[in-house]
C-alpha cells in the first residue's frame, strides 16, 4: 500500500473525535502498527513544517486536526461565539484534581482552604471532572478524577503531559525548615478507564 | 489605617480565593521570605483586612476567621520561651502553615498554567464544532435543542396522567414490572432508536403504574447521566437521547 499516509490523513479528518491508534489499526489491518505510528509521526512533522493554519495534534490519547492557537481570534470572529471561560476558583479546583487524583472533596478543600462544593459542581457539569468511586473510609466520600474531555479541552496528550509542580518539588528537597510534605502523587496517577455508562449501578 | 491603604485593600477584595490567597498576597506585598514569616506583622495586616471587610458590610466566609485564629495561635506559640532542654526536636510553629501556603501556591501556579494552555473553543478549534454527539443525530427539522428541566418533565408527566381513563385509576394491581426492568427496557430501546419522545417510551400501555414507573426510571437515568432530555422549544416535544458514547 502506497497511500497509507493519505488514508490515515483522511481518517483523522473524517472523525468527530480524536482517532486512537488502535482504531486506525482496525481500519487498516494489513498494515503493521509500527508503520502506522511512523506514518502518524511523519504526518505530524509535515503539518508542523508547513506551518499553516492547522496542525495534527495528539490529544486525549488520539489524533485530531486542530487550528493553531495564534489564529483563535479570527475563528472566534467567524463563529461569533464567546470563548469558554473558567473562574479562578474552578481552575484551582481543576488543577488540584488533575494533579492529585484520585482525590476526595475534603482533600481539595484542605489545599485551597475554602469550600469547593460550587466549583466542583461546575466542573462536573462541564464534564471536566467525574466521579471515580467512593473511598473505603467512614462516610464513604466520593472520589474525583479528570475526564477524557479534560484532556481534549486543555490540549493534553495524557496526564503525564502536565508540567510538574514547581514549588512542591523544591519542597521535597532539604530546605531551611523541616517541612513534612506528603509524597507527590503526580507521578503515580492512576488512569482509570472511563465507564461506558451502561449496566452499572442500576437501582435494584 | 490611612485612606491609601484602604483603597489598596478594597481593590483586591474580589480577587482573593480564600485566606491562603490573601496570606500569599500579604507575603508578596511585604516582600517576606515565606520560610521566615514575621507572624506578628502578617497577623496584624490580616486582621486589618478582615476589619475592613466587616466595615464594608460584606459577608466574611468562615474560613477567614479560622485562619485568623490559626495566625493568633501561632503568634502566641512563637512568644513562648524555648525549653532549655528540648526533649524532642520541636517543630517551628509556622511549619504547617508554610507547608499549606507553599502547596496552595504550587496549585495556584498550576491553575494559571492550565489557563494559559491552548484551550479548545477558546484558542484552538477542531473541524467539527465541539458539540455533544447527540446533537448531530437530530431528527430532520428539529434543530436547536434545549436541555429539559425537571419541571418540564413533571409537566409532561402530569399531562399524561390526566389523560388516563378514570376507571383505570381504580385498578389495584401488584407490581407487574420493576423500575429496573423499565430502565433496562428504555436503554435497550434507545440503543436501537437513537432518540425517543416521552410518549413513545410509554408505548401502548398507558396504565397509571406504567406512566409512573417510566417517569421514575427516566429520572433515575437522567440522574445517572445515562440519558439526556432535550426539547426544541419551550413546551415542545421532549426527546430522550442516550448519553452513552458508543
Amino acid at each position: 500500500m502506497e497511500n497509507i499516509k493519505a488514508i490515515i490523513e483522511a481518517l483523522i479528518l473524517a472523525s468527530e473525535v480524536p482517532v486512537v491508534l488502535e482504531k486506525i489499526c482496525l481500519v487498516l489491518p494489513e498494515v503493521e502498527k509500527t508503520q502506522i505510528q511512523e506514518t502518524l509521526d511523519n504526518l505530524m512533522a509535515e503539518y508542523n513544517e508547513r506551518a499553516g493554519g492547522i496542525c495534527l495534534q495528539e490529544v486525549a490519547g488520539g489524533f485530531q486536526f486542530r487550528t493553531r492557537p495564534e489564529f483563535g481570534p479570527w475563528i472566534k470572529k467567524l463563529k461569533g461565539t464567546k470563548p469558554a471561560s473558567f473562574s479562578h476558583a474552578a481552575m484551582e479546583t481543576l488543577a488540584i484534581v488533575a494533579y492529585r487524583q484520585p482525590i476526595v472533596k475534603s482533600e481539595i478543600e484542605s489545599i485551597r482552604g475554602v469550600d469547593v462544593g460550587y466549583s466542583l459542581k461546575t466542573l462536573l457539569e462541564k464534564k471536566l471532572v467525574r466521579i471515580i468511586g467512593r473511598k473505603d473510609v467512614p462516610g464513604k466520600p466520593i472520589i474525583y478524577g479528570t475526564t477524557k474531555k479534560f484532556l481534549e479541552v486543555f490540549n493534553l496528550k495524557d496526564l503525564s503531559e502536565l508540567p510538574t509542580l514547581r514549588e512542591l518539588k523544591e519542597l521535597n528537597e532539604p530546605g531551611e525548615m523541616k517541612i513534612l510534605e506528603k509524597p507527590d502523587k503526580s507521578a503515580e496517577i492512576i488512569i482509570l478507564e472511563e465507564p461506558n455508562e451502561t449496566s452499572e449501578e442500576l437501582p435494584g | 489605617m490611612n485612606e491609601e491603604q484602604t483603597t489598596d485593600y478594597a481593590i483586591k477584595l474580589d480577587i482573593f480565593e480564600g485566606p491562603l490567597d490573601l496570606l500569599l498576597y500579604l507575603i508578596k506585598k511585604n516582600e517576606i521570605d515565606i520560610y521566615n514569616i514575621p507572624v506578628a506583622l502578617i497577623t496584624e495586616q490580616y486582621l486589618q483586612y478582615l476589619k475592613m471587610i466587616k466595615s464594608l458590610n460584606l459577608d466574611l466566609a468562615g474560613e477567614y476567621l479560622v485562619m485568623a485564629a490559626t495566625l493568633i495561635h501561632i503568634k502566641s506559640r512563637m512568644l513562648l520561651p524555648e525549653p532549655e532542654e528540648p526533649e524532642e526536636e520541636e517543630e517551628d510553629p509556622r511549619a504547617e502553615l508554610v507547608r499549606q501556603l507553599l502547596e496552595y501556591q504550587a496549585f495556584k501556579e498550576a491553575a494559571a498554567n492550565l489557563s494559559q494552555r491552548p484551550i479548545l473553543e477558546r484558542d484552538v478549534f477542531t473541524r467539527a464544532a465541539f458539540l455533544p454527539e447527540e446533537i448531530e443525530k437530530l431528527p430532520p427539522g428539529e434543530e436547536d435543542l434545549i436541555e429539559v428541566s425537571i419541571f418540564e418533565l413533571i409537566e409532561a408527566f402530569h399531562r399524561l396522567v390526566s389523560r388516563i381513563d378514570r376507571k383505570e385509576l381504580l385498578e389495584i394491581d401488584l407490581e407487574k414490572m420493576s423500575v429496573t426492568d423499565i430502565i433496562n427496557d428504555i436503554l435497550e430501546r434507545l440503543s436501537n432508536e437513537k432518540n425517543l419522545t416521552f410518549e413513545e417510551l410509554l408505548g401502548e400501555g398507558k396504565e397509571r403504574w406504567r406512566i409512573i414507573y417510566t417517569f421514575l426510571a427516566l429520572l433515575e437515568l437522567i440522574k445517572l447521566k445515562m440519558v439526556k432530555a432535550y426539547q426544541t422549544s419551550a413546551f415542545g416535544v421532549i426527546r430522550i437521547f442516550p448519553a452513552v458514547e458508543s
